[in-house]
């Protein structure tokens, strides 16, 4: 079934200068979904995420948002949208409760001691609800920052690196929390990250941009499970371990041997065949690891 | 919506210790003028009109509790602006320095109405700095000083009567306000285009020291534009103490401040719509 459209971007481009931050990007985001928005730094994610809250404002393109144009209905729509925007500050003289309060009030609510403690309960942060922010540790202010986008209880959750500056225990409680607001709540997540691993733990669907443009956009299963994988077999006998290899033709592409391995691309299906084939043949193996080829290309992007 | 902000502003500025500033400074400052004009007031008052005293004859005290007042309103142009300018020039470039641009902006409320609630806030901090110099410099001195006839010297001397005194003073704190309302306006003006607190402060001093300086000057052009600088009309609180009170004057002096405060808003506005935020 179709779900609804959420968030529709179309030709959406940003000038800085000479400069292109963000170029002919397309976008697509239903309701339910929990979207991976991932590329490297500088990539055009944040900008991205500000023209949609309308921080700054496109140089062409299109943004609409619950089926409305972003350009002519700001307010109604920021009243359906929370969100973090990259690093988490905070009015830092203030408590925050304080912060809790007055961003509520900023939503239209009639704020209440009741919904600010919860919202800070949600966050594990409501024993520091009188402390001054400017006390809190960086990650206490990322939680603070969800907190913040939680409170006027939106349809959609834009989070620009949620995770950035927690310690693991933070990281998987939020990954929880994200995943309970879909499951439980039913809301629409758009969710940037430069961390693979991160997204395809929680994403179903999302896209890879990078100098400002789409390159791969999809369900997270697709994406990840399409295509070969990099499969190394630490072996004890490389030479014979290649020779057979190349006798059997279970391989399409053999990519080569170091001192202890063999390098191949396989399908998943095709790695368990592999590895009978060469326990038979009297390979002792040590280790299989496989990269696949999503993360090989992700990881090249990231790093060039 | 607008009364929303408004309140969410005022309490952000109160907040703030440097909000205390300018009330800490005032509550120092008046009282170290008192108690030096207590102590010294009648000499300095003998060395101040010996040249008069060769023509006129003095009798009783004019050191009294409006005089002192007089006196510190004179700070009106030094002083006050520095303090106004302290929190009005933090209104919007705080946002952009602690990064809560994201925050506020990111809210189902207007730019415009943002920016007007902030501006509103800076003036009823402009107008709570006047009335606690007006309490501290007027109340205290009528208390410790008494009051009094007052003897003003400035082109001409002018010595006002007790009952004729007080309304002038209203009118003058009231003018008072608009004149440090517009040296607000024009902080926030700054603090729109800049992204740290600290520039617009020292933008809005560099401007009031430019324009007083080039006021002084009575060189060719100068001469026929100076009256339309803000500055030429920041101590036009004077004329509500002239025998006959030069309504003329008073009217150019608002319509000037009053066409800076205005032009100052409209820009910091046009600025903060039109603005990508960046930080």
């Amino acid at each position: 079934m179709d779900k609804a459209p959420i968030i529709e971007i179309k030709s959406l481009c940003k000038m800085f200068g000479q400069f292109r931050a963000v170029g002919n990007l397309d976008l697509t985001v239903h309701k339910g979904d929990i979207y991976g928005f991932l590329g490297p730094n500088g990539a055009g994610k944040s900008t991205t995420i500000r023209m949609l809250l309308s921080l700054i404002s496109p140089t062409s393109g299109e943004i609409s948002v619950f089926g409305k144009s972003l350009a002519k209905n700001r307010n109604e729509i920021l009243r359906r949208i929370g969100a973090i925007v990259e690093k988490p500050d905070f009015y830092l003289y203030l408590t925050a409760e304080q912060n809790l309060r007055f961003l509520g009030k900023l939503s239209g609510l009639d704020i209440q001691t009741k919904l600010v403690h919860q919202a800070l309960d949600q966050v594990g942060l409501l024993d520091r609800a009188n402390s001054k922010v400017k006390t809190f540790s960086y990650g206490m202010k990322q939680r603070l920052g969800i907190a913040q986008a939680l409170i006027h209880d939106p349809e959609l959750i834009i989070l620009d690196e949620p995770t950035n500056g927690l310690d693991p225990v933070g990281v998987k409680e939020i990954r929880e929390l994200i995943l309970r607001l879909k499951s439980d709540h039913n809301k629409t997540i758009f969710l940037s990250s430069h961390i693979l691993p991160e997204v395809e733990l929680i994403a179903n669907r999302m896209v890879i941009i990078n100098k400002g443009s789409a390159i791969i956009e999809g369900s997270v299963h697709d994406l990840l499970n399409s295509g070969m994988l990099t499969v190394s077999f630490s072996v004890d006998d490389t030479q014979r371990s290649q020779q057979l290899i190349h006798e059997s033709q279970l391989v399409q592409s053999f990519l080569g041997i170091t001192e202890h391995h063999l390098l191949m691309k396989l399908s998943k299906e095709r790695i368990a065949d592999c590895t009978s084939f060469l326990v038979e043949h009297d390979i002792a193996i040590d280790g299989i690891s496989s990269t696949r080829s999503l993360e090989e290309y992700f990881l090249s992007i990231t790093r060039s | 919506m607008f009364l929303s902000v408004l309140s969410i502003e005022l309490s952000k500025i109160f907040s703030k210790g440097r909000s205390y500033i300018g009330f800490g400074a005032i509550t120092i400052l008046v009282p170290i003028v008192q108690a030096a004009m207590y102590s010294e007031g009648e000499a300095y008052f003998s060395l101040f009109t010996q040249g008069l005293q060769q023509q006129f004859s003095f009798t009783g005290t004019f050191l009294n509790g409006y005089l002192i007042a007089f006196i510190v309103l004179q700070s009106l142009l030094v002083h006050v602006p520095l303090l106004v300018a302290l929190v009005a020039g933090d209104m919007l470039a705080g946002e952009a320095t602690g990064g809560t641009y994201r925050l506020l902006l990111t809210r189902p409320v207007s730019r415009h109405i943002i920016v007007l609630a902030k501006y509103c806030a800076a003036l009823l901090y402009t107008i709570g700095l006047i009335a606690w110099m007006s309490i501290l410099s007027m109340g205290l001195s009528l208390l410790l000083f008494g009051p009094g006839e007052l003897f003003i010297v400035s082109s001409s001397i002018t010595v006002l009567q007790q009952d004729d005194i007080l309304w002038r003073f209203f009118w003058a704190y009231g003018f008072g306000i608009l004149s440090m309302a517009t040296v607000a306006s024009i902080a926030f003006m700054f603090s729109a285009l800049v992204e740290n607190s600290i520039g617009p402060i020292a933008m809005t001093m560099a401007i009031i020291i430019v324009f007083t300086i080039v006021s002084a000057l009575d060189a060719g052009f100068i001469k026929d534009v100076k009256y339309m600088l803000f500055t030429n009309h920041l101590i036009s609180w004077r004329l509500f103490f002239e025998e006959t009170i030069p309504m003329d004057r008073i009217m150019l002096s608002t319509w000037v401040l009053g066409g800076h405060s205005i032009a100052s808003l409209l820009i910091a506005l046009f600025i903060i719509v039109k603005k990508d935020i960046l930080s």
